[in-house]
This record gives C-alpha cells, sequence and structure tokens, in this order.
C-alpha cells in the first residue's frame, strides 16, 4: 500500500513551488487534483523553456505535473464555485500559492474553507510571508536568491553575485510545504483537527543558508568570503573545490593537504603543514594544486586518491553520468504517457519504501482532463431529470 | 505554541553530519523528541567539523546548528550491554534513522530486518551516497562529491567556466527533507495499517530529482544543457533571466519579456530583438542588456523595472538584508543558550502552523549528556 493511498489534495498552486510539493505527494500515493483555470490552466503550461516543448506545452509543465488530475473551473463563477467547495468538503489538503489577498477575494480563504471542512490542512507557499513590505511582489527563485544573500556562494571571489542555476528557491519551498502538509496529516490522526500550514520562499532559503548564516550571526557578521580560484564553499578549507585536469575536470572535498601532497608528488604543498593554513592560505594552495592537476588526466588522479580514501570525484555531465553503471542501476528514469500517447523519459520519485520506487506510468493531465471523472467522484452530477417532472 | 505536530513521536538518530542530522532537527523542530545515539568519547563527527574554525565549546558551532533541540545518549555499539540498552531503546521508538555506509548497521545487528524483529512499527530512514547496490556504494557520501557526480556542476556559472558547484551543501539538504517526507507518510500509513516501513533515500538520488526539469529536458532534446555565455542564471532559461552589474551593486532580471524590457529601461539597442529570439540569441541580448544596464545605479533601474511590474530584484548580501524590514518582520532568528552557558543566534523552523513560528530554546547536547536520565525514563534502569 502506498502511505498516503486514500488522501485527497486540492491544489490551486502553479509554476514549481506548490506543484513539486504536489508532485511528491502524488508520488507516494495521493489523489493529486489540479484546479486550474478554464481556458489557459496553470501558466506554467505556457512557460517555455529553452526550445524544448512536448504537445506545444513547456517540457517543465509535464515534468512537475504527471501523476496528477486536471480539474477546469472559473472561480469567478459562482457555479463553479460551488463545485470546487464540495471537492474540497471531501478533501483532505488544500495547497494554493498565489500572492497574499487572492484567496480571500475569491472566498476560499483558510477560515471559509475550514468553516466548509475543519479537518482539512491548509498549505500555502507565498514569496515573501504575509507581512511586511515585500509581500506583494512576485515569489520569483532568482530574485529571491538575489535578495536573500545566496549569489555571494557560488562561484570565485572577483565574479559577480553568482545564482545557482536550477530552481532551489522553489524546490526547497516545495520540500518544507509537504513536510508541513504531512506533519499536520499525521498530527489529524491523533486529534481530528485541520491545521492552516505555511511556508514562503524566503524563510526557505533563508533556513537552507543556516549554517552559514549562524556563521554570520555569531562571528561578528563577517559577509562570506569566496575562495580566489576554485572556489567550493565560502567557509571551507583548501582543496575543497572543483579542478582542470588534462582532459577533464576533478572534485577535491575535505583533504589533508600534506597526505595530497604526498599522493599527488606535489612538492610545493609540503610546506602546508600547520592545519590553520588550509583556511587562511587556501588560495595559495589551491593555485598551486590547480597547476599541478593540469598535467595529468583524471583517470590517473584518482587511480592515486582513491585507494588512499581521499574524497575526490571525477566530474560527469549527463552525457557522462547516464554511460555509468551507479546511474542506471538506479533506475532512475521512468517513462510516463500523455493523455495523448506520447512518450516522455522523465525522473521518478527518490525515497524508497519498503525497498520498492514508485514507476507510476501516468502523464501530466490535459486541461480539464478529469472534470467529468471528478465530478462523479464527488457527487458534483446534476440529477438527470426525471420522467415523472417533465 | 499548544501542540506542536509531531509532539509524542520518539526518534532516534544514529545519523552524523548534515543529511541525517537536518532531518532529525526538523523533526525535532516540529515537535517529536529526538535522542541522539552516539559513539563515547567521540560522539557524531560532526562534533569535530568546524567551518571557519568557529568553536562553541567541545563541538563545533556548526554541530550546535544542526543539533540543537536533541538529546544525546552514548552507546557503544560494539560493545553487547550497551547493545542491549540501545536494542530496549528502539523498542519505545517510532523512528530511527542512520546514514552510515551500506552494510555498517547490519554489522552490528541493527539492520531492517533485526529492528522490525524488535519493533515491528518502526519507521526505520537510511541514508546512503549512492543507493545499497552498485559500483558506486562504498564511494563517501559527500556533498560536492555527489553534485559533480551528479551533472549538477555544469548549470551554476557561464558556459566557459569550469563546472562550479553550489556553494552550500545542497545533496546533504535535499536528502534529509526527502528522508523527513518518507517518514512522515509512512507514519500516516502506519495510523491505518500498523505496520513500520523502511524509508530509503541517496544523496544521488536525491540531486536527480532536484534537476528533474533539466534530466527531462535532455532526455526530450538528447542535447546537453549549455549554461548561457554571460550572465548565467539558469540553463533552460532565456534572456534577460540573469544577474546584472550597475554602477553601484547588482540587479535580478527574471522572465521578462524582450519588449518590454527595452521600453522600460529605454533601450533602443534591444528594441532590435524580440520574444522569439530570447532563447536563441540569448548571449547576444544579455551582452546588449548588460552593457546598458552598467550606466546606472541599481535604484534607478529598479524603479523604472518595478514601475511596469516587471520581475527584477536587488541582489543583497546579509549585511543589507537583516536591517531590512522585510527581513526583521519573518522573525527568522532565535537566541538559544547552550548547556555551557553561551548564547548562539541561528535560524529557526521555515514552517508555520497556525499562523505561528515554531521556535526551539534548547541547545544542541553535550556529548552523552541525557544517557543516565533516558537509561532510567525509557529504560526503567536503576543506576
Amino acid at each position: 500500500m502506498k502511505p498516503l493511498q486514500d488522501i485527497i489534495v486540492v491544489d490551486f498552486s502553479q509554476f514549481l513551488s506548490g506543484p513539486s510539493a504536489g508532485l511528491r505527494l502524488a508520488d507516494m500515493g495521493a489523489q493529486v487534483i489540479k484546479i486550474e483555470r478554464t481556458g489557459i490552466g496553470d501558466i506554467c503550461r505556457q512557460l517555455y523553456v529553452s526550445n524544448v516543448m512536448i504537445e506545444g506545452e513547456s517540457t517543465i509543465f509535464h515534468a512537475i505535473n504527471r501523476n496528477k488530475q486536471s480539474y477546469a473551473a472559473d472561480l469567478k463563477n459562482a457555479e463553479d464555485l460551488e463545485k470546487v467547495k464540495k471537492i474540497i468538503a471531501q478533501a483532505d489538503v488544500l495547497m494554493h500559492n498565489f500572492r497574499p489577498g487572492v484567496m480571500e477575494r475569491l472566498g476560499l480563504d483558510y477560515e471559509t474553507v475550514k468553516a466548509i471542512n475543519p479537518q482539512i490542512v491548509y498549505a500555502e507557499v507565498s514569496g515573501y510571508g504575509n507581512e511586511g513590505p515585500w509581500k506583494d511582489l512576485p515569489g520569483q527563485d532568482l530574485l529571491l536568491q538575489a535578495v536573500s544573500g545566496l549569489t555571494w556562494l557560488s562561484s570565485n571571489r572577483s565574479d559577480s553575485p553568482t545564482p545557482m542555476g536550477v530552481a532551489v528557491v522553489d524546490i526547497l519551498a516545495g520540500t518544507h510545504i509537504a513536510q508541513g502538509i504531512l506533519a499536520a496529516l499525521l498530527q489529524r490522526t491523533i486529534t481530528n483537527e485541520g491545521s492552516l500550514v505555511q511556508v514562503s520562499m524566503l524563510e526557505s532559503i533563508l533556513d537552507f543558508q543556516f549554517e552559514v548564516l549562524t556563521c554570520f550571526y555569531n562571528d561578528g557578521r563577517e559577509l562570506p568570503v569566496r575562495s580566489e580560484i576554485n572556489n567550493g564553499h565560502a567557509y571551507l578549507s583548501a582543496p575543497y573545490g572543483i579542478y582542470k585536469t588534462a582532459d577533464g575536470y576533478l572534485a577535491l572535498a575535505m583533504g589533508n593537504i600534506t597526505q595530497l601532497a604526498t599522493l599527488l608528488q606535489c612538492h610545493p604543498l609540503r610546506n602546508f603543514t600547520n592545519t590553520a593554513e588550509w583556511f587562511e592560505k587556501r588560495d595559495e594552495i589551491k593555485t598551486i594544486l590547480a597547476n599541478h592537476l593540469l598535467a595529468r588526466d583524471t583517470d590517473a588522479w584518482l587511480a592515486v586518491l582513491e585507494p588512499a580514501d581521499i574524497w575526490c570525484a571525477k566530474v560527469l555531465d549527463y552525457d557522462t553520468l547516464v554511460q555509468e553503471n551507479g546511474y542506471q542501476m538506479l533506475n532512475m528514469e521512468l517513462k510516463v504517457k500523455t493523455s495523448n500517447g506520447l512518450s516522455i523519459t522523465t525522473t521518478r520519485c527518490p525515497i524508497r519504501i519498503d525497498g520498492e520506487i514508485f514507476t507510476s506510468g501516468i502523464g501530466a493531465p490535459l486541461l480539464g482532463e478529469h472534470n467529468e471523472q471528478i465530478e462523479e467522484q464527488f457527487g458534483l452530477k446534476k440529477e438527470p431529470i426525471s420522467d415523472y417532472e417533465v | 505554541m499548544s501542540r506542536l505536530p509531531l509532539q509524542g513521536l520518539l526518534v532516534l538518530e544514529f545519523s552524523q553530519y548534515l543529511s541525517g542530522p537536518s532531518a532529525g532537527l526538523r523533526l525535532a523542530d516540529l515537535g517529536a523528541r529526538v535522542i541522539k545515539v552516539e559513539r563515547p568519547q567521540t560522539g557524531d563527527a560532526g562534533r569535530r567539523l568546524s567551518i571557519k574554525n568557529l568553536w562553541t565549546d567541545d563541538s563545533s558551532m556548526l554541530f550546535h546548528t544542526i543539533n540543537r533541540n536533541k538529546e544525546s545518549y552514548t552507546a557503544d555499539l560494539k560493545n553487547a550491554d550497551d547493545l542491549a540498552l540501545v536494542k530496549k531503546l528502539i523498542e519505545k521508538a517510532d523512528v530511527l534513522t542512520h546514514n552510515f555506509r551500506p552494510g555498517i548497521m547490519e554489522k552490528v545487528g541493527l539492520g531492517y530486518s533485526e529492528v522490525i524483529k524488535l519493533n515491528s512499527r518502526i519507521i526505520y530512514g537510511a541514508i546512503s551516497g549512492y543507493g545499497k547496490e552498485g559500483p558506486w556504494k562504498n564511494r563517501p557520501g559527500q556533498d560536492l562529491l555527489l553534485q559533480s557526480m551528479s551533472g549538477l556542476a555544469y548549470t551554476t556559472g557561464n558556459a566557459k567556466d569550469n563546472p562550479m558547484p553550489f556553494g552550500l551543501a545542497i545533496a546533504d539538504n535535499l536528502c534529509g527533507s526527502q528522508l523527513v517526507q518518507g517518514i512522515l507518510s509512512a507514519l500516516i500509513r502506519r495510523h491505518k495499517t500498523g505496520t513500520g516501513a523502511l524509508i530509503e533515500v541517496s544523496l544521488l538520488e536525491s540531486l536527480l530529482d532536484f534537476q528533474f526539469e533539466l534530466l527531462t529536458t535532455y532526455h526530450s532534446s538528447g542535447k546537453l544543457p549549455k549554461r548561457s555565455n554571460v550572465n548565467n542564471g539558469h540553463p533552460l532559461l532565456h534572456a534577460p533571466y540573469g544577474i546584472y552589474a550597475t554602477t553601484d551593486g547588482h540587479i535580478a532580471i527574471a522572465m521578462v519579456d524582450i519588449n518590454q524590457l527595452a521600453k522600460a529601461i529605454g533601450c533602443n539597442e534591444l528594441m532590435a530583438y524580440d520574444q522569439k529570439v530570447a532563447f536563441s540569441l540569448r548571449d547576444e541580448i544579455k551582452t546588449v542588456l548588460a552593457k546598458h544596464l552598467s550606466t546606472q545605479s541599481a535604484a534607478y533601474w529598479l524603479e523604472k523595472l518595478h514601475a511596469k511590474d516587471l520581475w527584477a530584484m536587488e541582489v543583497l548580501d546579509w549585511e543589507r538584508l537583516t536591517k531590512l524590514e522585510a527581513y526583521k518582520c519573518l522573525q527568522m532568528e532565535q537566541t538559544i543558550t547552550t548547556t555551557q552557558g553561551k548564547n548562539i543566534t541561528t535560524t529557526r523552523c521555515p514552517i508555520r502552523i497556525n499562523g505561528e513560528r515554531i521556535f526551539s530554546p534548547k541547545p544542541a547536547p553535550q556529548l552523552g549528556e541525557h544517557t543516565e536520565a533516558i537509561n532510567r525514563e525509557l529504560i526503567g534502569r536503576k543506576v
């Protein structure tokens, strides 16, 4: 039995943060119903990335919304709203990521929904929280990276602030809202009461920086200083970083510099016997190391370092990664079929339960694809007019 | 807060460093009682791992940050008497987590198949680096190495840069999050079925999941995602997505229509392009834009962009951010007093329940601080 079987999630969220949480809940067995605007749907359907499209919709829409159902409704139409409220009345979870005030205007704020269904877990993701001067600003990933200080951690010291190249704020906020929803569902099994669960993208990306922010708060509010070259982490000693070799790249994590000097036969490194220097003189050490590692192929270095249990790895791109047995063994690729019969390869849920992986082959829904089925399930169909009334 | 959602849950944490302990911290903040089971004398290896050489007492500030709101119980799992006591604790627990390399827990007799004999309702959460099978299973599950092997290092920085890691432990953090989701889902199922579960996550699968948009696009197109040559923000996104220098700082511009942008900032040269070429000519467009934006201040541009509701923000560092009302109103900081009387300011749990923020004043434990009390209370052992 999938762990969330019988859980019904009514999901008003769009783009990535909320939908990524919905995806995880769907993977683990929940029925996730996307409530989408008639005619347009989740804006992400039109959010084309790169030049790759599937059935005229963006690839990322298909990646994020597989294994879900779509119910199209015009929430400004009284009849549609009434139907949606009837679905909500029977649901376990409601989720949205509208800007503050939108659900209130639609008449679907927490107090109203709680009156319809006191046991519901009502979850919302905002950009910056529901108060303060930024509350109405767009909660967009890059912008949150920019204001949260995150861009001063990657790349080298003399480079511009550098964003992380994946929507890290959306994904983290999605995991946090999923955690809150699950904790609240678990509590409900004891108290029989629902909850309001709130996450903001700003709080989520601050939480991600909890270790380095704690340094900042307690160490005289010193800002992070990225290393001059081969930066891997602003707060870590040499050799932590990625280095060019004769034929590719090599990653070196925490390691003993004098041991590396011997293993790599890099004589100038032998002078750094004081461990404090590994942080204080990391630019100098990294420069020596970077020059030295250019001399041989990655595999030649690995052949020396791996037997000595040094924390190192070859740097792979997707082309080389997917050739590796260590990748293939994971069965991480998942083929799903869209309702139009097109096959798409994406990734599966990363959580294994009782030794099993979840491999639902259901693709992303067409807009409004499940209206009929859902109206049936939730008893929303008008009674057929009986013969006697004619 | 009147009642935290996980109140009453007992979690035994055999995990060390960051991935498992970050999951333990989240469970603790949501109300669970988390007991770290640590090796005598040394404990969680994270106690000795510092960043910037910052120490709070015998343990690093890093350890204090990750392990606040927990208790510590010392046991030598290779000692029969200690192991017997740990097994008694397991009988009482709802959740167990560990992030040892594959085979270690089995070797001490605490593999899943042994543990469910002690407690059939337990949720057993195991973190590995690369899964428990395959050629990589015994490799060190370290964050930078996972970033390097999962393709992630080709998402950040510009096309001509070396592969560039995220400057934070993203694999550890995400893997911890996935573990929490798996554990909580299994606890929900246990309420219906009465049975425990084995939850397994790996750093590698967590990072592949993280790249699901990129990987799906890669599988569809057969082409490697390419970072833009200049001002890269995301390999899949068109111009202007990225961070740009102004005369006095940087601004970030997200998805914005090229024509609207050109009008808003009065850039005639940009008028030559439109949305249709925003991906194919992104380097060219970004170069034009970067040159134009370098002529005025950040405030000047932001006023123009915000007047048209375009998606842009100033790039801040923590010094400036933490002085703003938008940050202060979150009340994201909390101060904790350690058992030795030192104050540490750190962040709180990012999840709010019923409109309330979750704060916890409980500090990280001293090694073995709660062993005796736990023996008395949970095992009923006379001292």
